[in-house]
Parts: structure tokens; C-alpha cells; sequence
């Protein structure tokens, strides 16, 4: 009886509805997170229809006016102009897409690599456990960024080299991550009982232990992603993955440099859109990690 | 049916300690279409005896035949197969059950697993999940819900239709009843009991609760400190235990009769 009331089946009661909708009310109630993910909205909203509703669509495609270069900010130029004479509101707001589709690229191919070397280390033990987890602590020690600038300079610049080289050093964390999970899921009684049944290795992942980790790898994507894009625009900065006249908010803030002190606007809204993309992605992630992982609360 | 023949196994402790023997020496024969029942206090072996007979723990000593083929001899394919004759109903109906899969997937996943011997496709395997939870009580609008929105006694019946789903003909029943309210485990007892019946089944029965294994079981051993203290028929081990254990197990069962009960003041 006591047992029975410990547990508390009223917890675990209740459709999937109302849990998602008490997983909505816990959210909504801190505001950092629905600044968060007004922010990631923002964003998103941007990177899709970017291209379309900036003002000047020309300058997106490399188009230039000599007659107009470094204007201060205006209505008509709402974040002024740079040493080409392109309205630089236009050209961050196009750059949305690419550092979030990067971004997101990143962060996606890092927790494919990083769950299926965390899910088979944790799950197997023993010396392929040791041999995986040595590999990623190697890999860990490399400073991301020299690696993600070594691969990209061997194979040479632009969008999916810089991706893949991005996410070979992203990887690691998230199949320590992925590896703790499993080895405690592992020892679950549903997975005993798979075992009973006779299920494979591969089944038993698959189906009984990677659906119910999914939680603690959506979060840390979602914190990582403005990570992710922080790297993507450092990398567009000292002039490795996107080449103009494609517009990155790195490589923006990169051409801004010269021109800092005299034309400070050239260079500040690139900043401030690295800035927003970070922090959203990182309220977001907190947001989501009160709603999803509710154990991993302050 | 199930012949243990001095089983041992012994986990080994880190260095330094001397490990345990969580059984020693211990045998047991099942028949066919009886319910055996084992008693033991926590830690006594018992759990440690229904992994080595599920396989999911290789033994230190001993053999256990089933159905007079040794287990320890069979291919991983063999043993594969085997799992599906001898199968299990966990104790924690609340722990057993796959919180991300609904009722039909956990039901069908034997079916999946098994479809070398049992050969059903998609649809054949749905009509016998409906069928199954039909055979434990439960219905078709209970398919696609998730284990978190049934109760403690309809997830032990989901457990009962998963163990049943491959046809099995030995049941381990790791104390099936100990985690459910005492209304629900009497309908879970006349569930299993009806179920055995009909499906001439061979139960396993495997409690600390005395009552329960009464109103259950034809045989009945006693397990102390991984060693059989004593075996028999159970009405000769509840009326006349033979064993010290066994007369102090007896002992401390509560009484049935109110009249009798130490709690009962005289009028």
C-alpha cells in the first residue's frame, strides 16, 4: 500500500495533453524563456523569408553603390550603409539563413555522431567503452576552433566543409552526454524485460533506450545551437567557410573590422545579431530544459 | 518441465571482499501445468534464480534443463528462441513497461522479436494483441495509450499479455502482486489463475507473501540465504513446515480468521 502511494500513480497519471500542457505552463512561467523563444521566432521568421522582405534585395546578391557608401543610419537605411554602399540591414537580415541553417547543421550532425558513439559505449561497457570514451577525451582536447580551421583549410573553404569540420570537434559533449544517459537507462526494468523477450542489442537502443533520452539531447542542441553559430560566424570572420559576396554575419563583422572607430555601424548590427542569436538559443534551451528535463532544475 | 540441478552462482565482490553466493547449490523440479511456488525473504536468492533461468545470468555452477534440453548447451540463436517458451511477469508493474510505447507496440514487440517461429505479419499481429489484452481484461480503446495513463493492476495486465503474446509455456511470475493495491492483486491472482486453466500454463511463482502463495500454489520451496530449506506440497509445508525457517515463516503469516486475530478485543 505505502509503496503504492509513494510512487504516486497521480503523477504519472493524466493524458499526454495535460502533461504537455503543464510542460507549457512551467515554460510560460519564466519569462526569460518566452524572450527566448520570441527571440528563436525572430530569427526563424527571418532566415525564411529573408530574402524576400529586406529592403534592398539587390545588395543580398552582391549588387553595390558607390555613390552611397557609409551612410550613417537612416529610414532609408536603417543600419546605415558600408564601404560598398549596401544597406547593411538588408545584408543581416539575409545572413539570418545561413548562420542558422549552418548552425542548426552543425548541432544535427554532432548529436547523430556524438549518440551513436555515446549510445554504444555506454550500452556495451567494458573495453569498447574505455577504447570510445578515450577517443572522444582525445578529441575534446583539440581546441575546436584550430580544428574546425585545420579541416577547413585542407578542404577547403565553404558551407559543408565548414559544417563537418565544425561538428568533428562539436561531437564529443554530446556522446558524453548521450553515454551517461544510456548507461542509466540501461539498467531500467523495460529493458530487462526486452532482454527477456530476446530482443537484439540494436533493438534494444533503438526502441527501448534512445526514445526515452530524447529530452536531455533536444536541450543540449538547443543551448549548443547558439554556440554552434557563434563558431560558424568566428569561422566566416578570419575568412574560412562562407565567401562573399554570400552575406554571414561573420565575415559582415569581418569586412567591418578596418572601418571600426569612424563607421561603427558597419560592424555593431552583424555583432548585435551573433549577440541575439546566442542568447535566444540559450534562454530557449533553458526554457526547454525546465519543461523536458525538470531533474536538471537549479 | 524445469529441472534446476544444484544451482549455483556467485557474484564476485571487488578486490578485497569475498563476493556473494547468492545461491547455493540449489535444486528444483517443476511439472508441467503445475505452479510452483518459491518463498523468500529480500535477498534470499530468489530474484537471482529467475535471471539464471530467464538466461539472463549466465550460472556459476549447476544446470537447468527445460523440457530435457540443458540451457547452458543451446546456440545464442537456440536460446533466442527459447525465450519465448519460458517467459516473465516483472514485479513493478510501474518500472516494466516502456514509458514511450503504447500498449499495442508493447504487447506486439514479442510477436516482432519472435516472427521467425511465430510468422505473423503486421496486421495478424494486431488482431492477436487485441485478442490478448481482450484474454487479460482489457479492451481495444486501451491500444494506443501510453503505460503512464493505466493503473497499477491494468499495467500488470499489459505485462501478463506481453508475456503471453509468444505462447509461452513456463511463466516466472517475479512477484506479480507485491507492488498493487490488495483489491487489484486479487483480481490479478484470479486473472493468473484463470489464464493458467485455459492456457495450460506452468507457473513459476515467485513471492515473499505467504498468503498469495497459498491461495496460488500446488508445490512450494522455501529459499534462505541461497539454499532450499525446504520443498513440498503446500498444504504439508503450511500445516506441517518441517523446517525451522518454515515453522517461523508460518509463524509470522497473519491469521485469515478475525476470531482469532491478536488484534481482535475481546467484546
Amino acid at each position: 500500500m505505502s509503496a503504492l502511494a509513494e510512487r504516486g500513480p497521480a503523477s504519472k497519471l493524466g493524458s499526454r495533453w495535460t502533461n504537455w500542457r503543464r510542460g507549457l505552463y512551467r515554460f510560460r512561467q519564466s519569462w526569460l524563456s518566452v524572450i527566448g523563444l520570441a527571440i528563436v521566432v525572430l530569427l526563424l521568421f527571418a532566415a525564411v523569408a529573408g530574402p524576400w522582405i529586406v529592403p534592398y534585395p539587390e545588395h543580398v546578391t552582391g549588387g553595390i553603390n558607390t555613390g552611397m557608401r557609409f551612410r550613417p543610419p537612416s529610414w532609408a537605411f536603417p543600419f546605415g550603409t558600408n564601404e560598398l554602399g549596401q544597406d547593411v540591414f538588408s545584408l543581416v537580415v539575409a545572413g539570418t539563413r545561413v548562420s542558422l541553417l549552418a548552425g542548426l547543421a552543425v548541432v544535427v550532425v554532432a548529436a547523430l555522431i556524438g549518440t551513436a558513439i555515446g549510445a554504444i559505449a555506454g550500452y556495451r561497457g567494458g573495453w569498447i567503452d574505455d577504447a570510445l570514451m578515450r577517443f572522444t577525451d582525445l578529441m575534446l582536447t583539440l581546441p575546436s576552433l584550430i580544428l574546425a580551421m585545420a579541416i577547413a583549410a585542407a578542404l577547403g573553404p565553404g558551407i559543408p566543409n565548414m559544417v563537418f569540420a565544425i561538428s568533428m570537434s562539436w561531437w564529443p559533449g554530446f556522446a558524453r552526454l548521450v553515454r551517461g544517459e544510456v548507461m542509466a537507462k540501461k539498467e531500467e526494468v523495460y529493458v530487462q524485460a526486452a532482454r527477456a523477450i530476446g530482443a537484439g542489442t540494436t533493438r534494444i537502443i533503438v526502441r527501448h533506450i534512445l526514445p526515452n533520452i530524447v529530452s536531455p539531447v533536444i536541450v543540449k542542441m538547443s543551448l549548443d545551437m547558439g554556440f554552434a553559430i557563434l563558431t560558424v560566424a568566428s569561422l566566416g570572420f578570419v575568412g574560412i567557410g562562407v565567401k562573399p559576396p554570400t552575406p554571414e554575419w561573420g565575415s559582415l563583422l569581418s569586412l567591418a573590422r578596418g572601418y571600426l572607430p569612424d563607421y561603427w555601424w558597419t560592424a555593431i548590427f552583424p555583432g548585435c545579431a551573433i549577440f541575439l542569436a546566442v542568447f535566444g538559443f540559450n534562454l530557449l534551451g533553458d526554457g526547454l530544459r525546465d519543461v523536458m528535463d525538470p531533474r536538471a532544475r537549479r | 518441465m524445469l529441472e534446476i540441478r544444484g544451482l549455483s552462482k556467485h557474484y564476485p565482490g571487488r578486490r578485497g571482499s569475498k563476493g556473494v553466493d547468492a545461491l547455493k547449490d540449489v535444486s528444483l523440479s517443476i511439472t508441467k501445468r503445475e505452479s510452483f511456488g518459491l518463498v523468500g525473504e529480500s535477498g534470499s536468492g530468489k530474484t537471482t534464480l529467475t535471471r539464471c533461468v530467464l538466461g539472463l545470468e549466465p550460472p556459476t555452477a549447476g544446470s537447468i534443463i527445460f523440457d530435457g534440453v540443458d540451457l547452458a548447451s543451446l546456440s545464442p540463436a537456440a536460446m533466442r528462441a527459447m525465450r519465448a517458451r519460458i517467459q516473465i511477469v516483472f514485479q513493478d508493474p510501474y518500472a516494466s513497461l516502456n514509458p514511450r510505447m503504447t500498449a499495442h507496440d508493447i504487447v506486439a514487440e514479442p510477436m516482432i522479436v519472435h516472427r521467425d517461429t511465430l510468422r505473423l505479419d503486421r496486421r495478424q499481429r494486431s488482431d492477436r494483441v487485441v485478442e490478448l489484452l481482450d484474454l487479460v481484461g482489457l479492451g481495444e480503446q486501451h491500444l494506443h495509450r501510453f503505460p503512464h495513463e493505466f493503473s497499477g493492476g491494468q499495467r500488470q495486465r499489459i505485462g501478463i499479455a506481453r508475456a503471453l503474446s509468444v505462447n509461452p509455456e513456463l511463466l516466472v511470475l517475479d512477484e506479480p502482486t507485491s507492488a498493487l493495491d490488495v483489491s487489484v492483486q486479487a483480481q490479478v491472482l484470479n486473472l493468473l489463475h484463470a489464464l493458467q486453466e485455459r492456457l495450460h500454463l506452468t507457473y513459476l511463482f515467485i513471492s515473499h507473501d505467504l498468503g498469495v502463495i497459498r491461495y496460488v500454489c500446488d508445490r512450494v520451496a522455501l529459499i534462505y540465504r541461497g539454499e532450499i530449506v525446504e520443498q513440498g506440497p503446500a498444504g504439508d509445508i503450511f500445516d506441517r513446515p518441517g523446517s525451522d525457517y518454515g515453522r517461523m515463516l508460518i509463524a509470522a503469516m497473519p491469521e485469515p480468521d478475525p476470531d482469532r486475530s491478536p488484534f481482535r478485543t475481546p467484546a
